[in-house]
């Protein structure tokens, strides 16, 4: 096998981390399964969501997950790329948005 | 529309069932045999629990050659139910009480005896179901009639239309049939098909757009009835979730895009004691085109018969035997008792 830090089969291994702690792990999956029924939002408004999440936080295992999901549960290519999108404004706004942080001091600063 | 040839025109080594069935038993790691988890959960030996519905597949000839058919259908098969054939369909049902008949092909409706079969069927008081891939109606003068003749003969349509943006319905099915599926519909709802105040069924089928597996019926069923009636003014009564099968054009699609393994692997995980339990080949039996007779037509595409004393040839036909029957399993039955299950009416629990 290549030597990755990444190996996709360990996606399908992730409840494996109740291994090492049993009691977290199992209110962390119920919690998780919970949070992923259908509520006041739909499965696939959610899966979007945790689409584009995915990508903020750069998850390879959640990206694969999510547009896995998000496919099953009706979504489209140009919603899920919509999702992104949304993600890629956010931190890339939140990023921005620090100019204003930067101008602050360097008006302070300079003449 | 797609050229596309079938497996048996391409000469592919996937049109034998032999080799299907070898690929399903030995061509992956880590998935039990299906008998193994029906017994686990007391389902073994399979027997059927009644007999409502004799589905008849008529003939493999279709106007469309979509990558996911587990018939292997096309323009490129010839092979169709004699009349004789069809006279022993109606004798079995003229004598027995079984009060649904649910016509599949191909596209049945290429058959030239087509209508005279469902006009003695129906004498016969028998509910019709006829599997219409829509583009039928449109794709020569002599089908224009059909949402007519259908409605007089009051035949129940299911129609595949495996999503509701044209690209990914013509990916699976061929370019134009989105928009030729959606003329059909808009001229089968004219006669009163899928219409609030009429007793004229029109049920759509989704089935996933590649290696995946469907999501909730009852969600998908309200994003199509919201998205078609909103672009397209389209009235449908329900929506069928089926799961693609891991036989025939669609293993050769899991098999050549490199996704086989991790889609058994994830029919296998979904695995729901509650879909096994209505799983249709339990009140289905399934005619060939040359008469034989099969649990359900995913056993017929594999060239597994009907497992009875009385022989597997509808000439044999013996309801009791058949009632008594074990149903044949093979691995390619965890695609029906995948999530919700899977049947050719959609979800099982
Ligand atoms: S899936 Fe239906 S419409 Fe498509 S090729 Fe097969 S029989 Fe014809
Ligand atoms: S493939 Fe046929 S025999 Fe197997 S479970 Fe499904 S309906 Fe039954």
């Amino acid at each position: 096998m290549e030597k990755t830090y990444y190996y996709p089969e360990d996606l399908k291994k992730f409840g494996s981390v109740r291994e090492f702690q049993p009691e977290l792990g199992e209110k962390f999956f119920n919690y998780y399964n919970s949070v992923f029924k259908e509520g006041a939002l739909t499965q696939r408004e959610k899966a979007l969501i945790a689409l584009a999440v995915s990508h903020a936080v750069q998850c390879p295992y959640c990206i694969d997950a999510y547009t896995s999901g998000s496919i099953e549960k009706g979504a489209t290519e140009e919603q899920m790329m919509e999702a992104v999108h949304v993600a890629t404004a956010i931190k890339g706004g939140a990023a921005l948005v620090h100019g204003v942080q930067m101008m602050n001091k360097a008006k302070s600063i300079l003449m | 529309m797609t050229t596309m040839r079938s497996l048996q025109g391409q000469g592919h080594h996937l049109s034998d069932t032999f080799v299907q069935l070898d690929v399903l038993n030995n061509h992956h790691a880590g998935i039990p045999p299906f008998g193994a988890r029906m017994e686990a959960i007391g389902l073994s030996p399979l027997k059927p629990t009644a007999i409502d519905t004799l589905q008849v597949n008529i003939g493999k000839m279709c106007n469309q050659t979509c990558k996911h058919c587990h018939v292997d259908a096309g323009p490129d098969r010839k092979e169709m139910m004699t009349r004789e054939i069809m006279e022993h369909c109606l004798d079995i049902l003229r004598h027995h009480a079984i009060p649904t008949v649910d016509i599949t092909g191909g596209a049945p409706e290429m058959h030239p005896e087509f209508r005279w079969f469902v006009g003695e069927i129906r004498k016969l008081g028998k509910h019709i179901i006829d599997r219409c891939n829509l583009t039928i109606i449109r794709a020569n003068k002599k089908y224009h009639d059909l949402p007519d003749f259908l409605a007089r003969h009051e035949v129940g349509v299911v129609s595949s239309l495996p999503h509701y943006v044209a690209g990914r319905t013509d990916r699976q099915r061929g370019d134009g049939v989105f928009e030729a599926s959606i003329e059909a519909l808009t001229l089968l709802n004219r006669v009163g098909y899928g219409q609030e105040d009429s007793s004229l069924q029109l049920n759509l089928v989704y089935n996933p757009t590649g290696a995946f597996l469907p999501g909730d019926q009852q969600q998908l069923e309200a994003d199509f009835k919201r998205i078609l009636k909103e672009q397209y003014q389209i009235d449908f009564n329900n929506l069928y979730a089926i799961t693609n099968m891991p036989i025939s054009r669609f293993l050769d699609y899991l098999l050549s895009s490199g996704n086989y393994q991790a889609y058994m692997e994830k029919l296998l995980e979904s695995f729901n004691p509650a879909a096994a339990q209505g799983l249709m080949c339990r009140n289905t039996l399934s005619v060939s085109w040359d008469g034989y007779l099969y649990d359900c037509d995913f056993n017929q595409m594999l060239d597994m018969k009907v497992n009875t004393l009385a022989g597997p040839h509808i000439k044999d036909f013996d309801l009791e035997a058949l009632t008594d029957r074990e149903i044949r399993i093979d691995q390619h039955c965890y695609g029906c008792t995948a999530g919700a299950g899977s049947s050719c009416g959609g979800e099982t629990v």
